[in-house]
């Protein structure tokens, strides 16, 4: 019975869209009020309807109602009830219902907050949203119910959810992930409701602006904790592999970053409008992508879902209509767009330009590289990967210069900026910088990168501090209070730019002072590693709910003490006979000690990898102080205010 | 002029989806292997049924087949009969023991016959790595002149027989 409510809400909220998509643009173009003003009813209703749908997929889940077909291949009487849950979006039909469910989320609330935009606008912008939830619902329901049963032969017990996904990170990855890839179409949706009403002026890009923050900040915690996960998860002791569909969430993040400081420039200085609607259109663009690449099947990754072919075709139809459709209508009406302010090549116009060539630049690079194996094959040219060597030695130096680009931006004045402001902090600090970088450097032995990236990080650190205490101590009020007045946008930048540093310092230290092990190891034995001391104390069987697993336990000392004390473990999984691999892990500020065991030896030896990681909580730390930043740069006053207020 | 700039987002779209139209539905995990058109790589690996050592120079002229198995896969069991029937029409073939132990082996070869002129142990896997081997089963035709000149992944039938037999010169 609840299947079957759910599908039938899901086909109702499927009509809701279609009407929201096409009713309140007639009322537009008619200067119907009346319809423009259904706009909001009508994404709450088809909201609600997407929302009933997905308690319904979750009530079967959690009531193990294998007569589901996506919960008979997902789920398992033996799991865990929160796993049960999280198995939901397990799949490839799941995640895509819960795509939808995030998508009518964010729907809802701009529909919410819809009275701070021009009243003929708002109903367009839930107009443009609606059209995107009618495209992805159709999706679902046309290519992908997660609703099919089976019956009359209902199997006894599920499948089981893949190993891999039964893990925390599972439960909180994909929904935060897709909170920022689906928010992304708030901005698309502003971007073209902006070329739909010809309102191109800079108020568009103030509505965009909070919206975009806020994608961006889940996005950014999305892809963080992603990459937290695949480094306790998979065993690998890295935190990143340039895979196709990392990359696929990492493009919309380039772009959308430079999205968000186009956007500041097409608010504050009235210059850049025509690029950041395409960049508003690019970013979104980018976010379909990655589903695509994810779910046709196209380039292998972990991440990839069963490939359907026909899925993929739906997901090219609807990139041709949503993405070439705006694009079009870009080319179109983008010619109106003239810019009125000139400005100079020393303002903070021209860093932000430089920024947003930059990061279009990166991502144009990762695009190029995850699409590269796919164009050559294209063209007959044969089979090719590219990994990390193209990226590292690519994206790595634009990624300095930008950073280095990144301390200066901020000092400088719109339009104008003198040089001597510049040119006596920037000396200073750039002397202190390379100088401080270069004891470090010296003192542990590094290389000339590590030196080049330490110095653009204190580089940073210094001049944000120089700025924000330059911007605190001017004027006769104390500095606390002084300090409380600087808007939330400000501080929303200072984090993003301080937390970009800090992920910078913990990369640097992760690639140039790690340390690798492979050993082979007996219960009894011991080796050292960096100056840790591993006693590998026992071995021995433990039975989870729903896997056998092999649990070593370790002892790490340092000089004498001991530290820590690590459980990796090697779990067989009975239903899917499937063998994990859960790496143990001894987290530090400063280092991470990481065991993994790898396949059994002869008699009681093990493989087993050791680690000794520096500084690569860093990594994560900062992409959390980004997160953060990007949070309060959305929740500045000035965005709250009313439309003309 | 700037009219026709504008459209440059639209073209650079529809090559794009173009590229992703014609990709979609291929193989993603079909890999060509490196080794066509190379001589076998070097190897000294011992043989399951009398402890020699075997090289490169030990193994017959071709053409012949290599096909790596191992007791632990589920698809060499399926494979095994159609071995089997090639080894009995006169078809070499060159087992290699992938990630195995002897005993199991042994016994698999006395329970459900030898189809192998020789079977080597390769117990680390390293000379499957030297091949490029992803997984068992997998079959590599050598021609005779020595050359590796086709690869085949997953279990050889009589469905695909008539394709790989193409390349036995």
């Amino acid at each position: 019975m609840f299947p079957e409510i759910g599908q039938f809400s899901l086909i109702l909220s499927l009509f809701f869209a279609l009407s929201l998509a096409s009713v309140p643009l007639i009322g537009y173009w008619r200067g119907n009020r009346l319809l423009l003003e259904a706009a909001r009813p009508l994404t709450f209703i088809m909201s609600a309807l997407v929302l009933v749908s997905f308690i319904t997929l979750s009530w079967s889940f959690l009531s193990d109602d294998f007569s589901v077909l996506y919960v008979a291949q997902n789920s398992n009487s033996q799991l865990p009830v929160w796993y049960k849950f999280s198995a939901l979006w397990g799949g490839h039909e799941g995640s895509l219902l819960l795509w939808v469910l995030i998508l009518s989320g964010w729907c809802s609330v701009v529909a919410f907050k819809i009275k701070t935009l021009p009243e003929d606008v708002g109903p367009v912008v839930l107009s443009v949203l609606g059209m995107v939830s009618l495209g992805f619902l159709s999706f679902l329901l046309f290519t992908s119910s997660p609703f099919a049963r089976l019956l009359p032969d209902t199997p006894v017990d599920g499948g089981d959810l893949n190993p891999l996904l039964q893990d925390f990170g599972l439960i909180v990855h994909p929904p935060v992930l897709y909170m920022g890839y689906v928010g992304f179409s708030v901005a698309f949706g502003f971007a073209v409701a902006a070329l739909i009403t010809g309102n191109l002026n800079a108020s568009w890009a103030r509505w965009a602006r909070p919206w975009t923050a806020a994608s961006w900040a889940f996005l950014t915690l999305g892809i963080t904790l992603g990459s937290w996960w695949a480094y306790y998860e998979l065993g690998w002791g890295g935190w990143w592999f340039w895979d196709p569909v990392e990359n696929a969430s990492f493009m919309p993040w380039l772009a959308g970053t430079a999205l968000l400081h186009s956007l500041a420039v097409t608010e504050k200085r009235g210059v850049f409008k025509s690029w950041t609607i395409l960049l508003a259109i690019f970013t979104f663009s980018l976010s379909l992508l990655g589903a695509f690449l994810v779910r046709s099947g196209v380039l292998t990754s972990v991440h990839s879902f069963a490939a359907d072919p026909t899925r993929g075709i739906f997901i090219l139809v609807l990139l041709l209509v949503l993405v070439g459709g705006s694009l079009l209508l870009y080319a179109v009406r983008a010619v109106e767009v003239r810019s009125s302010v000139s400005f100079g090549a020393s303002g903070r116009e021209a860093w932000l330009l430089l920024n947003n060539i930059l990061l279009t630049v990166l991502t144009l690079t990762v695009l190029l590289g995850t699409l590269y194996p796919l164009i050559f094959d294209a063209l007959n040219l044969g089979k090719i990967s590219v990994g990390a060597p193209y990226f590292n030695s690519v994206f790595t130096p634009i990624a300095l210069l930008l950073m280095v680009f990144m301390a200066v931006g901020p000092l400088s004045k719109w339009h104008h900026t003198k040089f001597s402001v510049f040119a006596k902090v920037c000396s200073t600090s750039a002397f202190i910088a390379i100088l401080s970088a270069g004891l470090v450097v010296y003192y542990y032995g590094f290389g000339f990168i590590a030196w080049l990236s330490l110095a653009v990080a204190f580089w940073v650190v210094f001049l944000s501090c120089a700025d924000w205490f330059g911007k605190v101590s001017a004027g006769t009020k104390g500095i606390i209070p002084r300090a409380r007045q600087l808007p939330r946008n400000y501080y929303g930048m200072l984090f993003a730019h301080l937390g970009m540093v800090v992920s910078l310092v913990g990369i640097v230290l992760v690639s140039v002072n790690s340390h690798e092990s492979m050993l082979r190891l007996s219960p009894g034995d011991n080796a050292t590693v960096a100056g840790y001391d591993f006693m590998f104390d026992s071995m021995e069987q433990v039975d989870g709910p729903n896997y056998v697993s092999n649990k070593g336990q370790f002892t790490a000392y340092k000089s004498g003490e001991a530290v820590a004390v690590l459980y990796p473990e090697k779990r067989f999984f009975t239903t899917r006979q499937q063998v994990m691999t859960e790496a143990a892990l001894d987290a530090g500020f400063t280092r991470d000690l990481y065991v993994s065991l790898g396949e059994r030896l002869d008699g009681s030896a093990w493989g087993v990898r050791i680690y000794v990681k520096s500084f690569v909580r860093w990594i994560w730390l900062g992409g959390l102080l980004m997160m953060a930043g990007g949070l309060l740069a959305a929740l500045d006053k000035r965005y709250r205010k009313r439309a003309g207020g | 002029m700037r009219k026709f700039l504008l459209f440059i987002p639209f073209v650079f779209f529809l090559v794009l989806g173009a590229v992703l139209y014609l990709q979609l539905g291929k193989d993603t995990q079909y890999m060509p292997s490196a080794l066509i058109g190379k001589t076998l790589p070097e190897f000294t690996l011992v043989s399951l049924q009398d402890d020699q050592v075997y090289s490169k120079d030990d193994l017959p002229v071709g053409p012949y087949l290599i096909n790596f198995w191992g007791t632990w896969c589920p698809a060499c069991h399926v494979e095994h009969p159609f071995l089997m029937e090639l080894a009995s029409s006169g078809v070499p073939i060159i087992g290699v023991d992938y990630k195995d132990q002897q005993p199991p082996a042994k016994q698999w070869l006395e329970q459900k016959g030898n189809p192998y002129q020789v079977v080597l142990m390769d117990e680390i896997g390293n000379f499957g790595v030297d091949m490029g081997v992803t997984g068992a089963p997998e079959t590599f035709v050598v021609d005779s002149s020595g050359v590796v000149v086709y690869r085949h992944q997953g279990v050889v039938n009589a469905v695909n027989w008539p394709n790989i037999k193409e390349y036995m010169k």
